[in-house]
């Protein structure tokens, strides 16, 4: 191949660039001039660098159609990654919007720039069909996120929950990199349409199978799926509220969506079946596994929470099982396109759900605590935070007309429609149903308190600040909005996904 | 028109949530006029209604391409007859809190949503938009009966919202699966009613399908062994909501099972009609004679709403004119009827005496201290028993001829919870409101309640005149209803049913 023009490959990447300047910017901007002033005016100045470098990003990626790959795969910019690197800028800023009030450090530089650079990997990451560098943008986007969670120095939960992360995921990550090595000896490919072309019409070797394995235990770590789960209640509650948010929405979006396409684009032709009684080797069954037990272990471990953020944690263990069946829906070639859009459109509207949610539970924190007692009352101490909470959490439970409820019907009407109307993986789509049954039971314990739980003596009202009111409505109105017109975004989304050509 | 049944309702609701605190007037004012429009609504739509057997269209528009899920919302008899229902009910709830002063606004914009809800499920014709309402009146229910309830108020309302989310799962299940197998099998993606109605399913996947459906709604309409949702619900509610659940909740549940379950699945129908049927006779008796054992006056008409619903539910699985005619008409007459009922023993008797045990209320000789609580519960009862000129009588006895001709067996018992009804209703009268004991001179004297108010009187007055028209001339409803049910037998035989 030809050397390519660095130009072109700057327009391609302005964005990622943006982000990257803007990370750098609040470094020199905060070490540089704000040392001496007081630390809100620290964290606004911060958060305002922050939101002009993401909001730039996001006038690009909205406003300049471009489509190339790079490298043969190395950097894939299509219609649909710019749609989900607009989606994931915006989870930047919102969770910059929510960090505005926080207390738990005084290293603000460093806090907005983990907070950019994490993002930029998570954008490299959507933007690549080639293993290693598939690799490459999950470690940055894993280091920074390790720090996130630690950022909080007052105490120990923190470090604790850092280095649970830092050690689950450094694992996670050494099998991951094994995987792929195994995979790169089998086909000597480390482009994902590579790769698959070599996997065409041979038989599993078994060795392929472990590669696959050890593949799955990096994103499944990543994703928070069963039984690779055990470092997001802790790190969750431990992580200062923001980068819990971070971890929960934006992390996850481009988790998923570069692991469908690993699974889907990469080990195409080696699905096997999960469809009843018809099991055959491959990775839905695997994925299938997971599924089952993410949506099963995190339902039922939440309903026993007291702490709304470990509740929130485990819901989001269940949310990872629910948007695996996006991903088994994509194992039918006919489907693929509809379980992609499917699979983005859900990713998304949780993101900015849990984002919301984090955002009131960080407003509640800061006035008092986090557990289920700190939220009695609420709907008459602050208003506008409940009946934001009642949104995000209905969402999440699945209640129409918000957007949680067309997500999941949407991923489930495309997991049952997988397999030429055979219905093969219906048993998977009865049980998440049965299971988000089930969930609403425990949203419901967090809006009993907020809701109808007398205010307890002695506690003052307090409300949220203006950033923070203004970004939580702006959240539970898209909530609502992309609910009531899912066509708002799976329009540009569907037209995405069928250019690209899934 | 009667699409703005709908607007309006939402619309209430959300100018209530936009008004300062602390003005519970502004908001019951607010709250009844919306409520009036809606109900003129109603009424000027079923007016304008043209009739015959087809439904007619509102409004079709695209919805969601990709799925393709329309905003299609139409109206046949069997709709407009529940819309007017939920009209005439949601004026009276209205009236009957007159008196709540805690968080007022609150209570009224839940109380709109899910009113907002009800009349979106009757009016649609997407089988996606009808389960979106559907599940839009699930939270406020939560939060009214949560909120402003009485006995056991936490632990009824998250047991209502769990059977109504759990039945909710299972009409979900079913719908996907009746999308995606007619999908393959027409090439045709749809959640058009009326075009997945014409759909002929294969067998097997109708043998589970349609009692998986026809379950999920059956739970909101109280079907026995899933009803025990309804009692403790209808007891912890506080008395509006009472008349909404009994009223036009549980016949959303109804109105399901026939639009959905038995329009799509017809040789479903046909393979699990007697189970079906047995479970409605057992939730008629069964109901009944539960109700006739209670100490709590609440829980009696809680039970008498399980074994009126099974007279519904009965008429469904009959499969003629005569017996589905009846079940509609009958899901009116409950829907009024047991409104009033509640209306009488939550508002009239226990805001006052703040009791609802039988035992006490025998010592106080209401029928002195409150003889227009009396009057309206005598008939009330006496309508609810089937006398004629009121409405139970005209759909419960169409229910019952329909149901002599399909079983026989069934009519007969169904026949014998009809004379337990009539012992349960005479004992709850004789004991609350005619003890004898009360009447002797040295026991407990009647003691200082507040007078009947005027809301009360009109809100009874209301409920009163819809049963009597509807039991002297049955055809008001009857020209409506019959020509629907006419045309969805049609489709059903079409289907395989019969």
């Amino acid at each position: 191949m030809s050397g390519f023009d660095y130009l072109d490959l700057l327009s391609l990447l302005a964005p990622e660039t943006i982000l990257v300047v803007a990370s750098l910017a609040v470094l020199v901007v905060d070490l540089g001039f704000m040392r001496a002033q007081p630390l809100p005016a620290r964290w606004l100045a911060g958060g305002v660098v922050t939101g002009l470098g993401g909001l730039l990003a996001i006038l690009w990626l909205v406003n300049v159609q471009v489509q190339a790959n790079v490298a043969e795969g190395i950097l894939v910019v299509d219609a649909l990654t710019q749609l989900v690197k607009t989606v994931l800028v915006a989870m930047l800023l919102f969770t910059a919007a929510i960090s505005l009030r926080a207390t738990f450090t005084e290293q603000v530089g460093e806090y907005f720039c983990l907070l950019t650079l994490a993002t930029v990997g998570m954008m490299f990451m959507v933007s690549s069909e080639d293993v290693l560098m598939i690799f490459v943008a999950l470690e940055l986007t894993s280091l920074s996120l390790y720090i996130l969670t630690a950022f909080n120095q007052q105490n120990r939960a923190p470090a604790e929950a850092g280095l649970k992360y830092f050690l689950f995921g450094g694992m996670a990550a050494a099998f991951t990199l094994f995987g792929l090595s195994l995979v790169y000896g089998l086909t000597e490919a480390t482009n994902l349409r590579d790769i698959a072309a070599q996997l065409h019409g041979k038989t599993l070797d078994p060795l392929f199978t472990v590669a696959l394995v050890m593949v799955v235990m990096g994103f499944g770590f990543k994703i928070a799926a069963v039984p690779f789960h055990l470092w997001a209640p802790d790190a969750y509650q431990g992580a200062p509220t923001p980068s819990a948010a971070l971890i929960a929405s934006g992390s996850k979006v481009a988790s998923f969506f570069v692991f469908a396409k690993v699974m889907a684009l990469g080990f195409a032709g080696a699905e096997g079946s999960g469809a009843g009684r018809q099991f055959a080797p491959g990775w839905v069954p695997v994925l299938a596994t997971l599924s089952v037990a993410s949506m099963l272990l995190g339902n039922l471990a939440a309903i026993a929470q007291t702490s709304v953020k470990r509740l929130l944690a485990y819901s989001a263990i269940a949310h990872a099982g629910y948007m695996l069946l996006g991903l088994l829906a994509m194992s039918d070639p006919a489907r693929r396109a509809d379980g992609m859009a499917a699979l983005v459109y859900y990713a998304t509207t949780y993101g900015l759900t849990t984002i919301g949610a984090f955002g009131v539970v960080g407003v509640v924190e800061r006035n008092g605590g986090e557990t289920l007692e700190h939220f009695a009352g609420l709907s008459r101490r602050s208003p506008l935070a409940a009946v934001c909470l009642m949104v995000f959490l209905l969402s999440l439970a699945g209640i129409p007309p918000l957007a949680g409820f067309f997500g999941k019907f949407y991923l489930f009407t495309a997991a049952a429609g997988a397999g030429a109307g055979s219905l093969g993986l219906i048993w998977l789509v009865i049980l998440a149903i049965a299971m988000s049954a089930v969930s609403l039971y425990y949203y419901l314990q967090v809006l009993k308190r907020a809701f109808v739980a007398p205010l307890p003596e002695g506690v003052p009202p307090f409300a949220a600040s203006p950033i923070e009111s203004l970004a939580l409505g702006a959240l539970a109105l898209a909530v609502i909005v992309l609910g009531a017109l899912p066509m708002l975004l799976l329009g540009a989304l569907v037209e995405a996904v069928k250019t690209v050509g899934f | 028109m009667l699409a703005w049944t709908i607007y309006l309702s939402f619309l209430g609701a959300g100018l209530l949530t936009l008004l300062p605190r602390n003005r519970a007037a502004a908001a019951r004012w607010l709250a009844l006029l919306t409520a009036l429009a809606g109900l003129a609504a109603a009424v000027a739509g079923t007016v304008q209604f043209p009739g015959g057997a087809g439904a007619t269209t509102l409004i079709k528009t695209r919805w969601i391409p990709p799925l393709h899920i329309q905003y299609f919302l139409a109206a046949d008899g069997i709709s407009v007859t529940l819309v007017l229902l939920t009209g005439i009910a949601a004026v009276a709830g209205i009236l009957f809190s007159w008196n709540i002063e805690h968080r007022a606004k609150e209570f009224f914009a839940f109380y709109l949503a899910l009113i907002g809800g009800v009349y979106g499920v009757f009016l649609s014709f997407d089988l996606f938009l009808l389960f979106v309402f559907y599940e839009i009146a699930i939270i406020p229910k939560y939060f009214i009966i949560a909120i402003w309830g009485s006995t056991r108020r936490e632990y009824g309302a998250m047991k209502l919202a769990l059977y109504s989310f759990v039945g909710s799962a299972m009409v979900l299940v079913g719908m996907i699966a009746a999308y995606v197998v007619a999908g393959h099998l027409t090439g045709r993606y749809t959640f058009d009613l009326t075009a997945l109605a014409q759909v002929h399913f294969p067998a097997g996947f109708q043998r589970w399908a349609f009692p998986l459906v026809f379950v999920g709604f059956g739970i909101l309409a109280g079907l026995w062994p899933f009803h025990t949702w309804a009692p403790t619900g209808h007891v912890a509610a506080p008395t509006a909501a009472s008349m909404l659940l009994a009223g036009v909740v549980m016949k959303l549940g109804a109105y399901g099972c026939l639009r959905v379950a038995m329009t799509l699945f017809p040789a479903g129908v046909m393979m699990w009609r007697t189970e079906i049927a047995a479970l409605a006779v057992i939730g008629i008796v069964y109901g009944a004679m539960v109700a006739l054992v209670q100490r709590d006056f609440k829980f009696v008409i809680g039970y008498s709403s399980v074994s009126h619903m099974g007279f519904v539910l009965l008429g469904l699985m009959t499969l003629n004119q005569i017996g589905l005619d009846g079940a509609v008409l009958q899901m009116f007459s409950h829907g009024i009827l047991a409104g009033l009922l509640f209306a009488v023993v939550g508002r009239m008797v226990y805001d006052r005496t703040h009791t609802r045990d039988l035992g006490e209320l025998e010592t106080m000789g209401l029928s002195h201290a409150l003889p227009f609580a009396a009057a309206t519960f005598v008939l009330a009862a006496l309508a609810s028993m089937g006398l004629p000129g009121f409405s139970g009588f005209v759909a419960e006895l169409q229910v019952l001829i329909g149901a002599w001709s399909a079983f026989p067996t069934a009519g007969v018992c169904a026949g014998i919870g009809i004379v337990i009804g009539v012992a349960y209703l005479l004992r709850a009268v004789q004991r609350a409101f005619f003890a004898e004991g009360a009447e002797k001179p040295g026991k407990a004297a009647a003691p200082e309640l507040p007078p009947i108010s005027w809301p009360e009187r009109l809100g009874a007055g209301l409920l009163l005149l819809a049963s009597l028209v509807v039991g002297l001339y049955p055809q008001v409803l009857l020209n409506l209803i019959a020509p629907s049910v006419t045309s969805l037998l049609e489709t059903m035989r079409k289907g395989g049913a019969l």
